[in-house]
């Protein structure tokens, strides 16, 4: 029982772990950046929500309302201001910069906030669960935050391949140039792009913080989790990426049945071990 | 004197330390067929990049409408009303034959031209409405490249080579088409390395060598012997 507990815990889990990818995968598929900083932006957006609910004290989910479309904001004008220069044939430079802005981002909250563990508490709703049969208790904020993830994969998936901004995106990403010929903007849209990467990064930080305790130096070990969903599931496949998420999540809570030391080590490997049988993931995009 | 619609004057091109145009006047007139040939690396594709914006220039070395749009973005000169089907077709590999259309219209120009004209202009293309653009014959292909740039109800339209690597009988098609479209008021620039293709719908005739306009004049009035000696430089 306690395994199969442990299973069912591990899948959601792996729900966030899918809201920490879904942002990378997307932007990665749009304009081929990889945002080393997009783990401490998730860190960013917890804090955000810290700040907000201390602020006005209103329940942590509340702060949603206003992370996300704050979190978009920073996205756009992110991607216009700096991101956009350092796009082009060369992959380094955006590899460098966004991982400067990494350091930037865990030093300016670690000047803000201390490096004190934080944690947010969201009420009552944090200890109650659902009796399952055979035992199981489900929680309910887990659940919550599952269900969330799922529908935040539908609707990038729905955006991305039913909606003119998603024609958009897949036009751009096929073809700059062309893509330019019919009128889209491509800085616009690659603004539009990390915009919408960073409000499903500011979901995924304000379930950070109230699922577990997080600091500033957290980032960078989210931004492994996120990769690691991203590449299990396949590249461009954002279905895949909430499998990667579960697969990584089960690992991880497998790990720790066995041994609590092995849990981080655990997911890592079956990450290894995917890699090693289908290099391109488990699903990827068919071309 | 003629409307001018498109002229670009003294236009020079660089790809970096490299001048790939030299001092290129064309012109294009309302309602006017003009036709570009030259052989290969004459500079035919960099004009055409310089016009549409894909390759920036000085503001006044292009001006659409007496508006000077050399420096303007490829974007913003799509929505001026210049359209291009580009060499290879370069359809949207990621994009199904009607959305390869409808982003093409997605710029709210208005005209007579939307999705279901299309369809009626090339049937085939409704059959295989949902099918990924570039699974579809090269012929084919090309025409969706064509209905894509008519989507956006442009005032002048480029044709980039749109024989290159299609069979003799697509390319005779799709000549028989070119009037018809063009019949609508619209301006058109057709690029071809075929003279005898590219005289049979053009007025006009502009002939390159090495970045320079080498010879221009009425497609009824040049020589055969003419037009070698431009194209080929002997």
């Amino acid at each position: 029982m306690e395994w199969i507990n442990a299973i069912v815990q591990g899948v959601l889990l792996g729900g966030l772990y899918a809201l920490f990818a879904a942002g990378l995968s997307l932007i990665f598929g749009v304009m081929r950046l990889v945002n080393i900083a997009h783990g401490d932006f998730i860190v960013l957006a917890a804090f955000l929500a810290l700040s907000i609910t201390t602020a006005l004290g209103v329940n942590p989910m509340l702060t949603l309302v206003l992370v996300v479309p704050l979190m978009a904001v920073i996205g756009y004008f992110l991607q216009r201001g700096i991101l956009n220069q350092t796009l082009g044939d060369d992959i380094l430079p955006p590899l460098l910069v966004t991982f400067g802005l990494s350091i930037i981002i865990q030093n300016g909250l670690l000047e803000i906030y201390s490096a004190d563990p934080q944690k947010m508490n969201a009420g009552a709703i944090e200890t109650a669960s659902i009796a399952l049969p055979g035992d199981l208790n489900v929680g309910v904020l887990p659940l919550l935050m599952f269900a969330v993830s799922v529908a935040v994969i539908a609707g990038l998936q729905w955006i991305f391949y039913q909606s003119a901004l998603g024609r958009a995106f897949r036009a751009v990403s096929d073809k700059q140039d062309i893509a330019q010929l019919m009128g889209l903007n491509k800085a616009h849209v690659f603004g539009l792009a990390m915009a919408l990467s960073l409000a499903v990064v500011g979901i995924a930080g304000v379930f950070l913080g109230i699922r577990t305790s997080f600091d500033p130096s957290i980032g960078p070990g989210r931004l492994i989790f996120g990769f690691e969903a991203v590449i299990i599931g396949g590249l461009g496949n954002l279905w895949g990426t909430l499998i990667g998420g579960i697969i990584l999540g089960v690992s991880q809570n497998i790990g720790a049945q066995i041994n609590p030391g092995w849990q981080l080590l655990a997911g890592h490997i079956a990450f290894l071990i995917v890699l090693a049988v289908k290099p391109r993931g488990l699903f990827p995009r068919i071309d | 004197m003629p409307d001018t619609l498109l002229a670009t004057n003294r236009l020079d091109a660089h790809y970096g330390d490299f001048q790939a145009l030299f001092g290129v006047d064309i012109e294009v007139h309302k309602g006017e067929v003009i036709a570009i040939i030259g052989a290969n690396g004459a500079g035919k594709t960099t004009l055409m990049r310089s016009i549409t914006g894909l390759l920036n220039n000085k503001p006044d070395m292009v001006t659409f409408r007496n508006t000077p749009i050399g420096a303007l973005r490829a974007d913003q000169v799509a929505k001026t009303g210049i359209a291009m089907v580009p060499e290879g077709r370069q359809l949207f590999q990621s994009l199904s034959v009607e959305e390869n259309l409808i982003i093409g219209g997605q710029m709210g120009r208005n005209g007579p031209w939307e999705l279901e004209k299309v369809f009626q202009l090339f049937p085939v293309l409704k059959e295989r409405r949902a099918v990924q653009a570039t699974a579809l014959s090269g012929g084919q292909q090309q025409m969706v490249a064509i209905g894509r740039a008519l989507m956006s109800n442009p005032e002048l339209i480029l044709f980039d080579e749109i024989s290159l690597g299609l069979a003799p009988i697509i390319i005779k098609s799709i000549y028989e088409v070119l009037p018809g479209i063009i019949g609508e008021g619209m301006s058109a620039v057709i690029v071809e390395q075929d003279i005898a293709k590219a005289l049979s719908v053009a007025g006009r005739v502009y002939c390159m060598q090495e970045g320079r306009i080498s010879l221009e004049g009425r497609s009824d009035e040049l020589t055969r012997e003419q037009i070698s000696a431009a194209y080929f430089g002997v």
